[in-house]
């Protein structure tokens, strides 16, 4: 029964690569991280380092007086990070201010993944989320912002150029 | 030439010479097994590493340091203006106050009479003591705003969505962490600063209903800050929490890669 040539088989049909073959990663658009990556991050590492030992060449770490119990500093401040903490501190009761506003913000920050349900990473589908995020670490960065620089004896407002650099970064 | 073939073993000069040697003092070191056992293949130490990409394979699946990274990432993951290497920074400068902060404990005592002139003495008789502790405090204050700035912009590049969704509450753990040790670290030096700002800070911790008042007093060790929260806070400071945040951030870059690497391109 051969064929002209005497071939004993024939080509019948093209077939797409999906029916007998499972491709399961495509190679996409990969580089090596090295040198692309560990050359971007070993830039950085050496910028920080600069950046902060010039920094300290410049400007020294704050040393006051020993510390005495029996002498309250006008005024008393938080580290500026729990700066907004204080902030409110003034505006509302500790219960609400100090444990409340806190606790709800990182517990909402926490789960923010499983709150927001919205699987779109475009920002023009994501207006809500980026929204009230905006908002939230706005109203920390404010607050943090005034107590830093707003407030001065008996935390009462003021303004910095009253203050002093001095008497804001204890230099 | 003719002075070449007349003479075949004339010595070439000594700069050439020295060379020679020098190459086969090379070649002796990287061929014994001394070397090879120490750098693996793909180290750019070992001899004959030519830039190909086996060996860049090599060079990260080899190194105990660089495997925290994959082989290859995606080309945007490479790009700065994507993460503005904030995690990075975050993490390099957790290990620039590691090492620091190594340096200052070889001149600080713990306790409330020795504290401040341990200090006040490290600013005056330590070789590079002002400037080390300098570089510290500083580097603390900028990670704490590096790892506020990478939660951002892991928040609006939508990042911590599926399948990332835990790595993200890691994050939050650890942007609590930081803040945890940057306070603690605060009370150290031990003068006014320190003193007023704990108090003020950990004043805040005992409006906590139920067990507020407890917290703080386990805390503190007693009602106010004395000579027992400078002892508790100096061993939270250099060992508790940055054993807890290594281990939150080895969590943190392992599932970074589980979870399939930096998130897409928006």
């Amino acid at each position: 029964m051969g064929g002209p040539a005497g071939n004993t088989h024939r080509l019948l049909t093209v077939v797409k690569s999906g029916s007998i073959q499972d491709v399961k990663a495509s190679p996409g658009d990969k580089v090596h991280v090295w040198p692309h990556l560990l050359a971007a991050e070993f830039t950085a590492a050496l910028f920080i380092t600069a950046f902060t030992l010039v920094f300290s060449l410049f400007i020294n770490a704050p040393l006051l007086e020993l510390a005495n119990h029996n002498e309250t500093p006008n005024p008393s401040k938080a580290p500026w990070y729990f700066l907004g903490l204080q902030e409110l501190l003034t505006m509302f009761d500790p219960m609400i201010a100090g444990v409340t506003i806190p606790g709800v913000a990182l517990i909402l920050l926490a789960f923010a993944p499983y709150i927001d349900r919205n699987t779109s990473l475009r920002p023009e589908d994501r207006k809500f989320a980026i929204s009230i995020q905006t908002i939230h670490l706005m109203f920390w960065a404010v607050l943090v912002i005034i107590g830093s620089f707003f407030r001065g004896q008996g935390f009462n407002f003021t303004y910095p150029w009253d203050t002093g650099l001095h008497g804001i970064f204890h230099l | 030439m003719a002075n070449t073939l007349e003479s075949p073993k004339a010595k070439p000069p000594l700069p050439q010479r020295l060379q020679n040697a020098q190459q086969q003092a090379a070649d002796w070191m990287q061929d014994s097994q001394f070397w090879t056992s120490v750098f693996r293949p793909g180290s750019i130490f070992r001899k004959g590493y030519t830039d190909s990409p086996r060996n860049r394979s090599y060079v990260i699946m080899n190194s105990v340091l660089y495997h925290l990274h994959p082989v290859k990432v995606k080309r945007h993951a490479v790009k700065v203006s994507y993460t503005l290497c904030l995690g990075g920074l975050s993490f390099f400068l957790f290990i620039l106050l590691t090492i620091t902060g190594i340096f200052l404990m070889f001149f600080y005592r713990p306790t409330d009479t020795a504290a401040w002139a341990d200090i006040e003495s490290l600013h005056t008789q330590v070789a590079f003591g002002l400037l080390v502790r300098n570089m510290h405090r500083w580097a603390a204050h900028l990670m704490v705003i590096t790892v506020f700035l990478h939660m951002a912009r892991v928040f609006y590049h939508g990042a911590y969505k599926a399948p990332r969704e835990f790595n993200w509450v890691v994050g939050v753990m650890l942007l609590q962490l930081t803040l945890l040790l940057a306070f603690t670290g605060y009370l150290l030096p031990w003068d006014q600063l320190a003193l007023w700002a704990v108090t003020v800070g950990t004043n805040m911790m005992g409006f906590t209903p139920v067990f507020g008042e407890q917290v703080r007093f386990v805390l503190l060790g007693g009602q106010q800050i004395g000579a027992e929260t400078l002892l508790r806070w100096y061993v939270l400071h250099v060992l508790m929490l940055p054993f807890v945040i290594v281990i939150f951030m080895a969590i943190h870059f392992w599932r970074v890669r589980k979870d399939g690497g930096i998130s897409g391109p928006l």
